[in-house]
C-alpha cells in the first residue's frame, strides 16, 4: 500500500468509481485499498461504516442454526437446561404470577384459579412502606457507588505506586470482602453505640460505648445518637453509607488495581517526558486508561446497590430501623421479602418486578453514559 | 544542543542476591555528541543501548557518570526537567486520544513563561504534523492508524515541543522492509529540517550505517568504536566492529604472519609489512576478493549466485572460521562455475588483521 494513494470518501456498500479512469467498482468493506481491475490504480476508500441490516443479520443467524451448529447447540444443550430450569422459568413464573391477584402456591396446586390482571402492581405502590423503600434505595445507591468508587480509585491508585507491603495491603483491603456482612454488621451497630448508661427492659443498667462516639470525644464533639432509640434518619443513613462503602470497597480496589497494573508503563514514561503534572498524568492518563474497568465498577455497584439489605439487617436487626422506627430503612428487596409468604406472592413479584425495571433502566443509562466516556 | 556523556556506568543489581553478579549495563561511556548531528547507537541486543538512550532521557538513573546537555549538567534532573523528545520502541501513543490530541498533549503541559494560548498550540501542532506528513490524519485514534503512520505520530509527539534533544528507540524495528526504508530517510529529512540533535537506538548495522553522522558501535556495555559511519566499516578497531557492520557479513579465517607474508592455510596470500611473526585473524570483506587465476587464494567453489549487477560467490577454505566464504564481484567477471576451485587475489585495504586473542586490529602497510 503506498503512502500517498488516493482517497476516496463513500459510504460503505455501494458502488464507487474509479478516481483514476472512472471504471464502477462495488465496495464493502471500510478504510480498504482497493485496486481498481481496468487500470490497476490503488484507491482508498474511507467512509462511515454503515449499520448492518438487521434482517440479513437475522438470516443469517437462523442458516446458521438450521445447517451449521446443530453440534453446537448439542454442545450447549446441558447448560440451556440448566438456564431454562434455573434462571429462564423462574423469571417468566414471576411475571406470570406478579400477573395474577391474590396468588398463593397452595391455592394453586389445589387447583384455584385467580384473576388476571395489573392490580398487584396498584397495590405495591398504595402500599405505605413502598415509597420509603424506593426512596431508601435510590438514596443508599446514589451516596455510597460514587463515594465507594472514588475512595477505591484512590486507593487502587496508592496500592499501585507503593513496591514494599503491596501485597500485604492489598490483602488487608480484601478482607471485607470475605466477611460475613451480618457478622460485621453488628460490630458497625457495636461501634456506633451512644455512650451512657441505661436502664433495660428488665431493669438492669446497661452501659454502652461505641468507639466512634469515643473517638468524637476525644475531639471534644458531643456524642451523635448514631443507631439507638431516638436516633435521627439521616444519622442512620450516615452509619449505613459508611457501612455499605467499607464493604463495597474491597471488589472495587482489586478490579481497579488489576487494571493499573495492566496498563502499559510506557505511557507513564511518555507522559514523563512530556512532562505532565500528576495530576494531568492521573485525570488525562490513568483515568481514561481505566475507563473500562470504572464502567465495569460502577454497573455492577449500582446493580448491587439497588439490592442492598443485609447490611441494614446486620446493623439495625430485622425491625429494618432504628429502635421504634420499624421499617424506616427498608429497602426494596427488604420489602419483596416482607410480603413473601402470607398468601401476596403476587404482590412480592409485582415488587421484583418494579425493582428489575429500575435497574434495568440504570443499566442502561449507566451503558450509554459509559459507551460514550470509555475507552476500550 | 551539544550531549555530553562522561563515564556514564549503569549496573543492574542481580536478582539473585546470594551468588549472582550485577550486571554491568554501560560501562564507562564517555562521548559527545556535537550539536545538530544524528548519533546511531549500535549493537547487538543486551549491548547497553538502550539503557545509555534511557539515562540520556532521564528515565534510568546512571550508577556513576555525569550527563550534559550543552554546560548544564542534568545527571540528577527528573526526564520532567530535561527538555527531551522520546519515541519509544513500540510509540506508546495515547491510545485514547486522536492523532491532534497526542501531539497537543506535551504542549498543554508547559506552564509557567512557557505557557501558550490555544491558537498558538493548534497552530504548533498543526506544524508538527505537517513535518511529518500526518496532517490530514489529526482526527484518528491510534488503533486506526498504521504502523507507519503511528510512528510519525510519535515523532510529532517528540518534536511538538521542540525538545533540545530527540531520542528514539530502536524506531524502525515495528516497520516491514519498504516501510522502513521509507522511514529511515524521513527521520534524517526531518532531523535534517529541525537540526535537533538526535541519538537513536538500532539494532540493523544497515539502518545505523545509512542515516547517521556518527556511529557508536556497543558491546557489552563497553564502546567499541565511534566515528563516522564510513570509517567505521574501512577502518574496524576490532574484530568484533568488523563482523558487525556490513552485509553480506565479513569473511574471517585463521591465519599466521611470518616473515612479512600473510597465510591463510598454507599459501601466502598477502604481503603484510611490518607485522611480528605470529598467529592472527584475518577478516576479509567480501567486495576485498578479485577473481584472478594466479591467485594465491584458492577456495572450493561451491556455488554462485547472480544478483544481476554483482555475482556473489560461495565457497569453502579449510581455515575459514565461518562456515562459507562469500564474496561479490563484478558480473563483468566470468566466473567459471563447472570449476572445482576458484582462485583469487586480495584488495589489501579490504582485509583486516586482528590479534588471535586479544581480537584487536594489527594494522600493517
Amino acid at each position: 500500500m503506498s503512502e500517498n494513494q488516493t482517497t476516496v470518501q463513500a459510504p460503505v456498500k455501494r458502488i464507487v468509481a474509479c478516481p483514476h479512469c472512472g471504471t464502477k467498482l462495488y465496495v464493502t468493506q471500510n478504510n480498504a485499498a482497493y485496486q481498481c481491475p481496468k487500470c490497476n490504480e490503488f484507491f482508498q476508500i474511507q467512509g462511515k461504516q454503515e449499520k448492518k441490516d438487521l434482517r440479513e443479520v437475522g438470516s443469517k443467524f437462523l442458516t446458521k442454526i438450521k445447517f451449521d451448529s446443530w453440534k453446537g447447540w448439542i454442545y450447549l444443550l446441558p447448560t440451556l437446561i440448566l438456564l431454562a430450569i434455573f434462571t429462564v422459568w423462574p423469571i417468566i413464573n414471576t411475571i406470570r404470577i406478579s400477573l395474577l391477584e391474590n396468588y398463593g402456591a397452595l391455592g394453586a396446586a389445589g387447583g384455584e384459579t385467580f384473576a388476571f390482571g395489573f392490580g398487584n402492581f396498584e397495590k405495591v405502590i398504595q402500599y405505605k412502606g413502598f415509597l420509603t423503600c424506593l426512596q431508601n434505595t435510590l438514596l443508599l445507591c446514589f451516596l455510597t457507588v460514587p463515594i465507594s468508587t472514588v475512595l477505591a480509585l484512590l486507593i487502587a491508585v496508592c496500592l499501585n505506586a507503593i513496591k514494599p507491603l503491596q501485597k500485604f495491603l492489598q490483602t488487608i483491603f480484601f478482607l471485607p470482602y470475605v466477611t460475613n456482612s451480618i457478622a460485621i454488621g453488628m460490630v458497625f451497630a457495636a461501634m456506633f453505640n451512644i455512650v451512657g448508661s441505661f436502664i433495660g427492659t428488665n431493669n438492669e443498667i446497661i452501659i454502652t460505648a461505641g468507639i466512634m462516639n469515643n473517638i468524637l470525644g476525644v475531639f471534644g464533639i458531643e456524642p451523635i445518637n448514631w443507631i439507638n432509640a431516638g436516633s435521627s434518619y439521616w444519622s442512620n443513613i450516615t452509619v449505613l453509607v459508611v457501612y455499605i462503602v467499607w464493604n463495597a470497597l474491597p471488589f472495587k480496589i482489586l478490579i481497579l488495581l488489576g487494571g493499573l497494573q495492566s496498563v502499559n508503563k510506557q505511557y507513564y514514561e511518555a507522559a514523563q517526558i512530556d512532562s505532565t503534572p500528576r495530576w494531568r498524568v492521573f485525570t488525562r492518563i490513568t483515568v481514561p486508561l481505566l475507563s473500562p474497568m470504572l464502567a465495569y465498577v460502577v454497573i455492577t455497584g449500582f446493580i448491587g446497590g439497588f439490592k442492598e439489605y443485609s447490611s441494614i439487617v446486620g446493623i439495625f436487626g430485622e425491625s429494618m430501623g432504628a429502635p421504634g422506627a420499624k421499617g424506616s430503612l427498608n429497602t426494596m428487596v427488604g420489602f419483596i421479602y416482607d410480603c413473601l409468604g402470607r398468601d401476596r406472592d403476587g404482590v412480592a413479584s409485582a415488587a421484583a418486578l418494579i425493582l428489575f425495571a429500575i435497574i434495568f433502566v440504570v443499566t442502561m443509562i449507566n451503558l450509554y453514559v459509559s459507551k460514550k466516556k470509555t475507552h476500550y | 544542543m551539544k550531549v555530553e556523556l562522561q563515564n556514564l556506568t549503569k549496573v543492574f543489581p542481580s536478582r539473585n542476591k546470594k551468588s549472582g553478579e550485577d550486571v554491568v549495563a554501560v560501562n564507562n561511556f564517555t562521548f559527545t555528541i556535537p550539536d545538530g548531528t544524528l548519533v546511531g547507537l549500535l549493537g547487538p541486543s543486551g549491548c547497553g543501548k538502550s539503557t545509555t538512550l534511557y539515562m540520556i532521557s532521564g528515565l534510568q538513573k546512571p550508577t556513576s557518570g555525569k550527563i550534559f546537555f550543552g554546560d548544564e549538567d542534568v545527571t540528577e534532573l527528573s526526564p520532567v526537567n530535561r527538555g527531551i523528545g522520546l519515541v519509544f520502541q513500540n510509540y506508546a501513543l495515547y491510545p485514547h486520544m486522536t492523532v491532534k490530541q497526542n501531539i497537543l498533549f506535551p504542549l498543554q503541559n508547559l506552564r509557567g513563561k512557557d505557557k501558550m494560548s490555544k491558537q498558538q498550540m493548534l497552530d504548533r501542532a498543526e506544524e508538527a504534523a505537517r513535518l511529518v506528513q500526518i496532517d490530514g490524519l489529526m482526527d484518528r485514534k491510534p488503533s486506526e492508524l498504521s504502523g507507519g503512520q503511528q510512528q510519525r505520530v510519535a515523532i510529532a509527539r517528540a518534536l511538538v515541543k521542540m525538545p533540545r534533544v530527540l531520542l528514539l528507540d530502536e524506531p524502525l524495528s515495528n516497520l516491514d522492509a519498504r516501510l522502513r526504508l521509507q522511514t529511515r530517510e524521513e527521520i534524517r529529512r526531518i532531523q535534517k529540517e529541525t537540526g535537533i540533535t538526535t541519538v537513536f537506538v538500532t539494532h540493523d548495522q544497515e539502518e545505523a550505517m545509512s542515516i547517521s553522522d556518527i556511529i557508536v558501535v556497543m558491546k557489552l556495555g563497553v564502546v567499541q568504536q565511534v566515528g563516522k559511519p564510513q570509517e567505521i566499516y574501512d577502518n574496524p578497531t576490532n574484530l568484533f566492529v568488523a563482523k558487525f557492520l556490513g552485509t553480506p557479513p565479513i569473511n574471517v579465517f585463521k591465519g599466521a604472519v611470518k616473515d612479512g607474508k600473510l597465510y591463510v592455510g598454507d599459501a601466502a596470500v598477502l604481503d603484510v609489512n611490518g607485522v611480528e611473526d605470529q598467529d592472527v585473524t584475518v577478516a576479509i570483506r567480501p567486495e576485498g576478493f578479485d577473481l584472478d587465476e594466479n591467485g594465491a587464494f584458492v577456495c572450493e567453489l561451491s556455488n554462485v549466485e547472480v544478483m544481476g549487477r554483482d555475482v556473489s560467490i560461495v565457497s569453502r577454505h579449510e581455515a575459514s572460521l565461518n562456515p562459507i566464504i562469500r564474496s561479490i564481484i563484478n558480473a563483468d567477471n566470468k566466473v567459471d562455475v563447472t570449476a572445482k576451485t576458484v582462485s583469487y587475489s586480495l584488495k589489501p585495504h579490504k582485509v583486516f588483521l586482528f590479534n588471535a586473542e586479544t581480537e584487536e586490529r594489527i594494522y600493517f602497510e
